[in-house]
């Protein structure tokens, strides 16, 4: 399970931005596409957090959702996983959102 | 515990020189996965007044290790290296196409090997049965490896100029498509003995492939194996992908493939930039 990797390393980076202060929520972006299972991350996080001063904060997870161009049609459209194919027929398609990873934003005390 | 590297875990990241006679007790070095990491700034500042502030981030979660695959792909392009991020599931003959394959470049160019397993050095033994170097590293808990990982293990493989460095990634066709490990091309290998339908069900791996070699094909009479339909499925997950049949038993292919190798090297490394997630403005599907 990838996502215990990823939650630590989401634990490590908020850590080095820490200068004694205490997370209280923290804002995560984790896209549909991005082959992360935010629940998983949840799951992991409590673990990951431990000893750390992002101990008992709270995740607020945003997923936006997949969306692709064709690049024959030019048509944007949405993208429930990754086998992209566009309503004329064309599989030659740019994911332009859903697989966003990124932390955004923590509330510290 | 640290799940990337398994730091505090007993049964951590280990990596291994297998030479000519490496006995069975492996040879451990640390490979700098920070073990500074959680050590728990405690809190104190504001605690007092009870306010809280909020501080903008906006990183990349995977952002060290980027860096870090960065720094890898950085180290491999000055020294001409090509190195070669080869992800399967268990079973699909990585390790047997792995000999054939530098048998086969009769060291032009010259092949080393890091080998991606939970526990052993079996794999790396083998590859050192062909005479090439190579270098095992034990992932413990870990399912995939990662750009420090790999690091560590070019360091102590100091691979020679412009040749090949072979990255055989841990049984596993979901985690390792996540990481990048500063490699310059990925090759997702599957065999006919698995279900045609693969690249449909772990359409991560096979988005991030540059090649798919699916092995085994000198079984193909005996199974119920539709390539073509496999074919068809890979291009529904990465139209860009190349596909080859071989047999790493057979020698069916194996040509063709080394020629792919051999190419790469002659051209330089390449092109692959960093992390495909980025942004999720990144050029998805289509690598």
């Amino acid at each position: 399970m990838h996502e215990m990797a990823v939650t630590q390393s989401i634990v490590d980076a908020v850590c080095e931005r820490l200068d004694g202060a205490r997370v209280r929520v923290l804002a995560l972006e984790i896209g549909t596409l991005s082959g992360v299972v935010p629940d998983a991350v949840r799951f992991c996080f409590d673990l990951a957090a431990e000893g750390t001063p992002l101990a008992g904060a709270r995740l607020e997870i945003a997923e936006p959702p997949g969306l692709a161009r064709c690049r024959v049609c030019e048509a944007e459209f949405r993208l429930d996983d990754l086998i992209a194919l566009c309503p004329c027929g064309s599989a030659d398609v740019g994911i332009i959102s859903g697989r966003e990873l990124r932390i955004r934003s923590m509330e510290v005390l | 515990m640290c799940a990337t590297c398994g730091c505090s875990d007993p049964a951590g990241t280990r990596i291994t020189q297998v030479t000519a006679d490496t006995a069975a007790a492996p040879h451990l070095h640390d490979h700098g996965h920070g073990n500074g990491h959680g050590a728990g700034q405690a809190g104190t500042a504001d605690e007092d007044t009870g306010e809280t502030r909020t501080v903008l981030l906006e990183q990349q979660v995977l952002a060290r290790n980027d860096r870090l695959a960065g720094a890898n792909r950085e180290w491999l392009g000055t020294r001409g290296v090509l190195a070669v991020n080869l992800m399967s599931s268990p079973g699909s003959g990585k390790t047997t196409l792995l000999e054939r394959t530098i048998r086969e470049l009769a060291g032009r160019p010259p092949v080393s090997v890091v080998e991606g397993d939970q526990e052993s050095l079996i794999d790396a033994q083998r590859v050192r049965g062909t005479g090439c170097a190579a270098v095992q590293i034990n992932t413990g808990a870990g399912c995939h490896l990662d750009a420090g990982m790999l690091g560590s293990a070019l360091r102590e493989l100091d691979p020679p100029p412009r040749s090949v460095v072979l990255i055989e990634n841990v049984g596993n066709l979901v985690c390792p498509a996540l990481f990048d490990l500063g490699e310059a091309h990925r090759v997702v290998i599957m065999s006919v003995t698995e279900g045609a339908d693969k690249p449909l069900k772990y359409p991560h791996m096979f988005a991030a492939a540059d090649l798919v070699l699916l092995n085994k094909v000198d079984l193909l009479p005996h199974l119920d194996f539709d390539p073509g339909f496999f074919e068809s499925s890979v291009r529904r997950a990465n139209p860009r992908a190349e596909v080859l049949r071989v047999s790493a038993t057979g020698g069916e292919g194996i040509g063709i493939w080394c020629e792919w190798l051999r190419d790469r090297v002659t051209a330089g490394p390449g092109e692959r930039g960093p992390a495909r997630r980025d942004s999720g403005a990144a050029d998805g599907v289509a690598r």
